[in-house]
């Protein structure tokens, strides 16, 4: 805040009740998988970029990324671009039609198809 | 602090400014009793230096809100039995607004962010003219009626978290009553309020977190208002008639 | 964030979401027996189609997050307006090249 403090600075004593709301959550999911997402795409950029000095190059990335923890963290992915994805339709549809009725339920849908998603891949990657 | 005595309420009130803190105070329970009965209790029979605001009693004002046990509410109309946990209440000002001393938080960002939106009617007509009638029945005007019932009470404003992290977002109030006037066919200011609540900080920084429209003692829905802004707003600048 | 940002992140995710599901549908399909090189390069290596596709979803993600690692910037750091600016627009410049490279490293045959 600009200038002064405020009682919320001065005041810091734990979650506040207002902070817990369904759709506060839904919107830090989505600010926090977008964090996660930018932050991935350069090394996924990267990696693809690796084919410039030919498949093999690719391929040896590949070979290294066949791992467990390497194929979590993919499985940790695929749910931040599901989760992402589905809960930016969720604002889509907030911002643009009028409909913000059972808008906590969307988004407890919207992380619970993400994991479903990411859980999906695990099961086929691992 | 200790479990309040039977008959009894321990309540923690914010006292200083800013780098003050909250003190213990008891006070006794009573039938009926509203946060504000309290904090008038705690002034008129404990400590008379204790500062806060209210004027009407009945919810008509919008001067009495505070921050009671972590979430905002209108005080006179809010019983101490739908709120204290285990006989205890903690009251302190408004969040998101510099704290003038005790109670009383400073409203002048809240009002200026006000006007910034646009929030003045602009008459087209003079004293000359005949009155225009108000015609409830006009879509345009249902929709600024169900806005229209805005107390100022600042609630919306201390319970929102974007209004928190972003010194320039004007806030649910002031936009709800942008919307408001963008409906009103008599008024004359539109062009430039669109182009206010489309710039940095407008209608267009909010987050749909809701929390406004879940704190809103008088049930109006800040979030719907502001999303319609976002429509009107996006459309205008599509069509070229504002510019940011 | 103003209306100009706002069209523009807005606009970007309406126009990835349908991009987002075939990708989502390409990880399944592609992960069916494991990732190859040549799997992935067989599909992409001198497709049109393919590079369109990518080359749109690099820029509208490049343009999608600078404009929210912005908005979060300003609210959640104490860097002022223009050093904010300064970091996003440079972070989606970054994407952009990189997802450029990328595209072209998959799709030149």
């Amino acid at each position: 805040m600009s200038g002064s403090p405020t009682i919320a600075s001065a005041a810091r004593r734990g979650p506040r009740a207002y902070r817990r709301n369904a759709l506060w959550v839904a919107a830090m999911v989505h600010r926090l998988s977008g964090l996660g997402l930018a932050a991935f795409l350069p090394f996924h950029f990267l990696a693809l970029g690796l084919s410039l000095q030919g498949a093999a190059h690719l391929d040896g990335f590949l070979r290294w990324t066949d791992t467990p923890v390497v194929k979590l963290a993919e499985g940790g992915l695929v749910f931040l671009l599901a989760v992402h994805f589905l809960g930016g339709l969720r604002i889509l549809l907030v911002e643009n039609f009028d409909w913000r009725a059972n808008q906590a339920r969307l988004a407890l849908s919207a992380g619970g198809a993400a994991a479903v998603i990411a859980f999906a891949f695990l099961v086929r990657v691992l | 602090m200790a479990q309040p005595a039977a008959g009894e309420l321990s309540v923690s009130i914010w006292r200083g400014g800013a780098e003050g803190g909250f003190e213990a105070y008891r006070v006794p329970a009573r039938a009926s009793q509203t946060v504000l009965d309290v904090v008038t209790h705690v002034q008129r029979h404990i400590d008379p230096s204790l500062s806060y605001r209210f004027a009407c009693r009945v919810g008509m004002c919008g001067s009495c809100a505070m921050t009671v046990n972590g979430r905002p509410r209108w005080t006179c109309r809010t019983h101490v039995s739908k709120v204290a946990e285990g006989g205890r209440l903690e009251i302190a000002p408004l969040a998101n607004m510099p704290v003038i001393k005790d109670l009383a938080a400073d409203m002048r960002p809240f009002f200026e962010k006000w006007q910034a939106a646009g929030g003045a009617f602009e008459p087209t007509l003079t004293r000359a003219d005949p009155v225009e009638p108000v015609r409830p029945s006009e879509p345009a005007r249902k929709v600024a009626d169900a806005g229209i019932e805005c107390i100022n009470c600042g609630v919306c404003y201390a319970g929102c978290d974007t209004v928190r992290w972003n010194d320039d977002y004007l806030g649910p109030a002031a936009l709800n009553r942008a919307w408001t006037l963008m409906n009103d066919r008599r008024d004359g200011a539109q062009g430039p309020r669109l182009a206010a609540v489309a710039a940095g900080g407008g209608c267009h920084a909010c987050h749909s977190h809701q929390s406004c429209q879940e704190f809103c003692p008088q049930s109006l829905d800040p979030t719907g208002s502001i999303a319609s802004l976002k429509r009107l707003a996006t459309r205008a600048y599509l069509r070229g008639e504002i510019k940011a | 964030m103003n209306v100009r940002l706002y069209v523009w992140q807005r606009g970007t995710a309406a126009l990835m979401a349908p991009l987002v599901l075939v990708h989502l549908a390409v990880m399944f399909y592609a992960t069916r027996q494991g990732l190859t090189a040549a799997d992935i390069l067989g599909r992409t290596r001198g497709s049109v189609a393919w590079g369109l596709f990518y080359a749109a979803f690099v820029g509208a993600a490049a343009i999608h997050a600078g404009i929210g690692l912005r908005t979060i910037l300003a609210e959640w750091t104490p860097l002022g307006a223009r050093a904010v600016t300064f970091v996003a627009a440079g972070f989606a410049l970054l994407l952009a090249a990189l997802g450029a490279r990328a595209v072209l490293a998959v799709v030149l045959p």
